[in-house]
């Protein structure tokens, strides 16, 4: 068991990941890959990450503990790692500052991004106008329907939002155009992937970047508590998030790991983004340049997702989500639209705290579990990203309607 | 039928270039291929490259794309083209067939099932864009196996090393993708396409075929002067959905290319197009 745990740094994490694209961007890749290495080796480009994200992102976040939730619910005791309250609202800033700055460091003064909920893009934009870097967006035109604000947030801040209009016009469909537009323009460009997918060394660089939420967590915790959480809870689209919270815990064997997909409107009506819990359609394959679980038909044509969640509507995971999943060391669940919006009110009403949709996925999951758990036991749950963003959403479903924004 | 390296020879010994169109299977309706191929040989193809529609082309414009995705709304899957490609062989279509795919059908269908299939078909070359070579060992090995030749593309990003690595793998014809960028036409042909052929040849002796971006029979005669093949996808898609009759349309834009491959030729009697003196 212990030598299934050793830490991958990729290109592969046990069978999955690997780096599929056109050879036109091999090179941009094997380039990516030096520079991330000697970053990586580079004490000044520590220093300076580490600056920014303290003085601009507003690290280290909050480790909350829900007191109320806790007493609602009656069993584990839960705490709320608040990357909600980071710069731009969710996560994402701590993978797009690490990402922008070896862009720099590579002289690539033009940025490209593909966003779904927009809080990678936005995240994006905002580096971007920080740095001086040229800075666009692509984004599926059904996502910037549901998502006028971001979008607006995004324009405001300087980036050009490009409309995606073919597929499906969400996530897969961005990223698609993201891909093309480096294909086209890859000796200036840097491709500021927001997830930890993609060929590599996407997966392992973006990992690392959001590492930091598992490495706070483990401090604060320690403080806390002085000692380790039994449970840590997150949830997964391409799996950043997650993949950031679980790292730094992952040869601590006793601390449980789950990650909770999109169940959409349940698993059963195929009309989800859970790749792990639908073994008809979520199969090993190959789709935005890493092998990994996938939602497909039988031909291997990528099938469409759907999740109120514009973050988590996505029909690949991350490659090392695959292997952590494969030798059991996390677990993957998921949770319905309806469960992720009962949590959405239930955190806001109990603790103040209005999380994003992605989050209330964990949080829903969270609830489940804490009842049955002995309440000396402690749980994490991550709140990755804040709720304001999905205002006319939850409002939609509800039966309210919100004045356009 | 006839193979890859005979018609790459025949066509060296007659000092022309061969001339390769695209098209994707199952558009615009499912059963066009059955009426385009024997179209794209009259016109004077001397292979053809047979597109597999896949969800997420990302290595396509927006021409490809499109039809792509009226090919799979039109019921095309991996398997209906190997199908039709069996059947265009009992039909007695002689010309070498190449197979273009994104992967992750080929991965589903099983890489030696595939191969196997392929073979039957009488698919004689698979180009898988989102492939490379690092990725690429047990599909080469499984199509090998079949005799069929997995064919690798070079980029003008393709530095020294990676021209290297592909010549040594690379059997049947290299795809020189003659542009950063996605497939589509182009008004023009980058400036440095005859530079970034001939660090090709200097490394190999295999034929060269250039594609993306060739829209016109100008281009084409540009190309057969410089490479060995001459690949023309997006413009033959939109040349086929312009017309009201898409057979008659390909096969007189075929023949325009063709027509400008044979002037290429007649531009430079008795000297082969694809030499190193000549570049």
């Amino acid at each position: 068991m212990t030598s299934k745990l050793s830490l991958s740094n990729g290109p592969r994490y046990g069978p999955f990941g690997g780096a599929y694209v056109p050879e036109t961007l091999v090179p941009a890749v094997r380039e990516l890959e030096a520079a991330y290495e000697e970053a990586c080796q580079d004490a000044e480009f520590h220093r300076e990450l580490t600056h920014l994200l303290r003085t601009y992102a507003g690290r280290p976040t909050p480790l909350t503990p829900a007191h109320r939730l806790t007493e609602a619910l009656g069993g584990a005791r839960i705490y709320l790692k608040r990357e909600d309250l980071a710069h731009t609202g969710a996560h994402k800033i701590n993978n797009a500052l690490g990402q922008a700055l070896l862009a720099k460091r590579m002289g690539k003064r033009r940025i490209v991004a593909e966003t779904g909920a927009g809080q990678h893009g936005v995240a994006t934009a905002t580096v971007c106008a920080l740095l001086g870097l040229e800075c666009v967006i692509y984004m599926g035109t059904v996502d910037m329907a549901r998502q006028r604000l971001n979008v607006f947030r995004m324009r405001l801040l300087g980036a050009e939002v490009r409309g995606v209009d073919a597929g499906s016009r969400t996530l897969k469909d961005a990223i698609n155009e993201a891909i093309r537009d480096w294909v086209t323009n890859v000796r200036t460009t840097h491709y500021l992937l927001g997830s930890a997918l993609g060929p590599h060394p996407y997966p392992r660089m973006v990992r690392d970047f959001q590492r930091v939420i598992g490495d706070e967590v483990r401090a604060q915790l320690q403080e806390a508590e002085g000692r380790l959480p039994d449970l840590l809870i997150a949830c997964v689209g391409g799996g950043s998030n997650a993949i950031g919270l679980f790292f730094p815990f992952i040869q601590d064997e006793q601390v449980a790991l789950v990650g909770v997909e999109a169940g959409g409107e349940g698993i059963e009506t195929g009309r989800h983004a859970a790749r792990f819990a639908d073994p008809r359609r979520g199969r090993l394959g190959v789709l935005h340049g890493t092998q990994t679980y996938v939602l497909q038909d039988t031909d291997g044509q990528i099938a469409l997702t759907h999740s109120i969640s514009a973050g988590l509507d996505y029909a690949a995971v991350g490659p090392e989500h695959a292997w952590l999943r494969e030798i059991g060391r996390a677990q993957y669940t998921y949770a319905t639209d309806e469960e992720a919006l009962h949590a959405f009110q239930r955190l806001s009403e109990l603790e103040g705290i209005i999380p994003a949709l992605e989050s209330a996925h964990a949080v829903a999951e969270a609830m489940k579990r804490a009842p049955k758990m002995a309440p000396d036991r402690l749980i994490v749950v991550n709140i990755s990203g804040r709720g304001d963003k999905d205002m006319p959403t939850v409002a939609r479903a509800l039966g309210e309607h919100l004045e356009e924004v | 039928m006839i193979s890859i390296e005979a018609t790459f020879n025949r066509l060296r010994a007659q000092g022309r270039a061969a001339l390769m169109p695209f098209i994707t299977m199952g558009f615009p309706r499912r059963e066009s291929a059955f009426e385009l191929v024997p179209a794209l040989v009259e016109g004077g193809a001397d292979l053809i490259e047979l597109g597999v529609p896949f969800s997420d082309p990302v290595a396509d414009g927006a021409t490809i794309q499109a039809a792509s995705q009226r090919a799979l709304q039109n019921g095309m899957s991996l398997a209906l083209c190997l199908q039709q490609a069996a059947e265009l062989r009992s039909r007695g279509v002689q010309v070498p067939f190449v197979l273009m795919g994104y992967y992750n059908p080929i991965f589903q269908m099983g890489e030696s099932t595939f191969a196997r299939c392929a073979a039957e078909a009488g698919i004689q070359g698979v180009i898988v864009p989102d492939l490379p070579p690092e990725e690429a060992d047990s599909l080469q090995a499984a199509l090998r196996a079949h005799g069929l030749h997995l064919i690798f593309l070079l980029a003008p990003t393709s530095d020294g090393t990676r021209v290297k690595l592909v010549t040594h793998r690379a059997s049947g014809f290299i795809y020189l993708v003659s542009l950063t960028g996605v497939t589509g036409p182009r008004d023009r042909l980058p400036p440095d396409l005859e530079q970034f052929v001939a660090r090709v040849r200097r490394a190999t002796s295999l034929p060269l075929a250039v594609g993306f971006g060739i829209a016109r029979p100008e281009h084409a005669a540009h190309v057969a002067r410089i490479a060995d093949g001459v690949i023309v996808g997006s413009a033959l898609l939109k040349a086929i959905d312009r017309g009201d009759d898409p057979v008659a349309a390909a096969r007189q834009f075929v023949a325009d290319l063709r027509a400008g491959i044979e002037a290429a030729r007649a531009a430079r009697p008795g000297e082969a197009p694809q030499g190193v003196d000549n570049l």
